[in-house]
């Protein structure tokens, strides 16, 4: 009397729910796709003129303004010779453009995850409640396959630069809100405290103390966001964002294993880039703050 | 009389839920733990009276969980109360607003804590700096008063350095410029010293007793520690499960504790080094100021002991024994008394510790008569007294 199967629901139930919801968005999406766009306008102006500035900018000068960077924030040599020969070494094997072109993105990402995800993890921080809802929604932000929610914004948007960059923020936006969160429930209870004594207002306390006390926290979450964008560009590319991720693609399904590597490779190279600036830009920054425990 | 500055009315605070709801239970009297077991409310304080004066220090002392951080976070409302009322020269803190609040604790009150609580990512200058920094006072007007404080407390030269690269001491003094850098009349000191190894902490009790000489803010000091309470103590409360249990200047608390509670606090306690000859000297000591040996019996006759202190013009002299006298032939009772007549007998000030009197009070079988500056006799020492309130004996006085 016990069946094997699952009493699963009616397939002609679950054909309605799926034809209604897919009806129902494609008409949100014809009425509304539009409007939606044009928000999106000047986003996409500005993705377009970084983009072409990195390429129209003779190489050397991009180079040698990348390596000034590299090294005002971090004051060290070692690293910004690093980073000059690994541009070199990308140019070389004919990836610079493709480079540049994953690089204006990544930045744009990294910008929008941060502008973004530091005042939701403020909010967080100030309320459970908000904590409450966001946590879950993070977690599904996370772990949610990039595919899945890259259907709708299609959807809604077609394939191009915009719907690569809702993708690529939606996978890599929450560690920085998530450390938000967590560096500012983290501030030292006394030196906050202190902050009351003396009659600080909520943004004297919020600026004064608690950014600055949970910048090394922040920016490892910066750090982790960029990296997670960096490591989005292959998927990205699938809905048309051009960069360093299309060859590898084309190298799957083309089965062009050297393409693969040297374009992986050129990821790589990014990656450790940007990720040995920000952190060393971040430890020179904090550099008074240890010793809070040998007080 | 001084000016009562804070003054605390039935103070109660209990941590939990609902803390109105538990005050019905603790109006019957039930005690703390019967509380918790039965409404899981903690109580953290229990009807706290108190009238702290303008210009005093006063210690509020108790273990840890006796509820002292918790009572001073009341004063500048860190903390709220359950139900009470906390006057601050006549205002109603509860009655503030939270911008009110705020310019209140900008201006009346300023704090030092235990871990220092400095901002590690400024330097010492803009640490101390804070207070007005956040009163909106502009850069070099605040650095420039900051920087007279920081020359105050001993720590010129280190304006530029951060908290991590000085020591615990040091983090310490900042903390007590920054707190005396907005000029608020009233200052918390929330276990201020407990941090610091002993010896910087009684350097720093010297700097807090020398500044407060110049400075009279009224200071509510928080401690663990008795002897820190009695040596910087106007007054001291003593705090036990929430619940005050004595308040006195420290000699009464030292020689009239009030219950088993203090008494055992206050037996550890380096009596010597805690209590001046004032304290305990008996008043008073029998003068003899006449100028001749039978003038100077005619004196000392009424008196029950059989001793005197000899006075002239030129001030104490040492002391004069009946026995001495008697033995001197009826002849020469109309000889001016001389150096041989009395014994040279060292005189002590008031003010003296106990502990810096004790060789000279057992080096003689008489009490040492105790003189002021102004060269008055003020009482007298025996060793039997001195022995009594080392001894621990209570209240000799």
């Amino acid at each position: 009397m016990f069946d094997a199967k699952f009493p699963s629901m009616d397939r002609a139930d679950l054909l309605a729910i799926r034809k209604g919801l897919d009806s129902g968005y494609r008409e949100f999406s014809r009425a509304y796709g539009d409007m939606i766009e044009t928000f999106f306008d000047p986003l996409l102006s500005f993705l377009i003129w970084f983009e072409q500035l990195l390429l129209d900018a003779p190489w050397w000068l991009v180079l040698t303004i990348l390596v000034g960077i590299v090294y005002g924030a971090t004051r060290s040599w070692k690293l910004s010779v690093g980073v000059f020969l690994s541009f070199l070494w990308v140019g070389y094997f004919g990836m610079w453009e493709n480079t540049m072109r994953t690089m204006s993105i990544i930045t744009v990402c990294t910008v929008i995850s941060i502008a973004l995800g530091i005042p939701i993890g403020i909010l967080m921080a100030r309320s459970d409640r908000v904590q409450m809802v966001v946590t879950p929604l993070l977690d599904v932000m996370q772990t949610m396959p990039a595919f899945v929610y890259l259907i709708p914004v299609v959807m809604l948007l077609g394939i191009g630069k915009i719907p690569g960059v809702i993708a690529v923020v939606i996978y890599a936006i929450p560690p920085v809100i998530r450390l938000t969160n967590l560096g500012i429930r983290l501030v030292d209870k006394e030196v906050l405290e202190a902050g009351d004594a003396y009659g600080a207002s909520s943004v004297q306390r919020l600026v004064g103390i608690q950014l600055p006390l949970s910048m090394p926290t922040i920016m490892a979450g910066i750090n982790q966001t960029i990296m997670m964008a960096l490591s989005m560009v292959v998927i990205a590319s699938m809905i048309g964002v051009k960069g360093l991720g299309q060859p590898v693609l084309k190298s799957i399904t083309n089965q062009y294993f050297t393409m693969g590597l040297l374009n992986g490779l050129a990821i790589v190279a990014l990656a450790i880039v940007f990720d040995r600036a920000s952190q060393a830009y971040a430890k020179r920054a904090q550099r008074h703050m240890g010793g809070l425990e040998n007080a | 009389m001084r000016d009562t500055q804070i003054q605390v009315d039935g103070l109660y605070k209990i941590f939990g839920k609902d803390p109105i709801s538990v005050m019905p239970l603790i109006e019957q009297g039930k005690t703390k733990d019967e509380i918790l077991a039965e409404t899981g409310h903690t109580v953290g304080l229990l009807d706290i009276n108190l009238q702290i004066q303008k210009g005093e220090t006063f210690v509020i002392m108790g273990l840890s969980g006796s509820g002292k951080s918790t009572l001073i976070r009341h004063f500048n409302r860190l903390i709220d109360p359950s139900v009470g009322q906390i006057l601050v020269e006549g205002t109603d803190v509860m009655q503030l607003g939270k911008k009110e609040l705020q310019e209140f604790r900008r201006h009346k009150m300023s704090m030092v804590f235990q871990r220092f609580g400095l901002m590690p990512h400024w330097s010492v200058v803009d640490n101390v700096a804070y207070g007005l920094k956040v009163q909106g006072i502009d850069k070099t007007e605040r650095r420039a008063k900051a920087q007279e404080w920081l020359n105050t407390v001993g720590l010129g030269g280190y304006e530029e350095q951060y908290p991590s690269q000085l020591s615990g001491g040091q983090q310490q003094r900042v903390g007590l410029a920054r707190a005396l850098c907005t000029d608020a009349e009233i200052l918390l000191m929330d276990e201020a010293f407990s941090a610091l190894d002993p010896l910087i902490r009684s350097e720093m009790q010297d700097q807090l007793i020398e500044l407060q000489e110049k400075l009279h803010k009224t200071i509510i000091f928080i401690t663990h520690d008795l002897d820190e309470a009695l040596r910087l103590g106007d007054r001291i409360a003593i705090l036990k499960d929430g619940m005050l249990v004595q308040v006195g200047p420290p000699v009464e608390i030292l020689l009239s504790p009030a219950d088993d509670y203090v008494e055992a606090f206050v037996k550890d306690v380096n009596r010597a080094r805690a209590l001046t000859v004032d304290n305990v000297m008996k008043p008073p000591a029998y003068r003899v100021t006449a100028e001749t040996i039978g003038g100077a019996l005619k004196q000392m006759k009424n008196s029950t002991g059989d001793y005197g202190y000899y006075f002239n013009k030129d001030g104490y002299q040492g002391i004069l024994l009946k026995e001495t006298l008697e033995s001197v032939p009826p002849t020469s009772l109309d000889d001016q008394l001389n150096a041989e007549n009395w014994q040279v007998l060292p005189g002590i000030s008031p003010d003296a510790l106990l502990e810096e009197v004790i060789p000279d009070t057992l080096a003689t079988e008489y009490p040492l008569p105790v003189i002021d500056d102004k060269g008055g006799l003020k009482g007298e020492l025996s060793r039997d007294c001195l022995a009594d309130v080392l001894g621990g004996k209570s209240r000799s006085v």
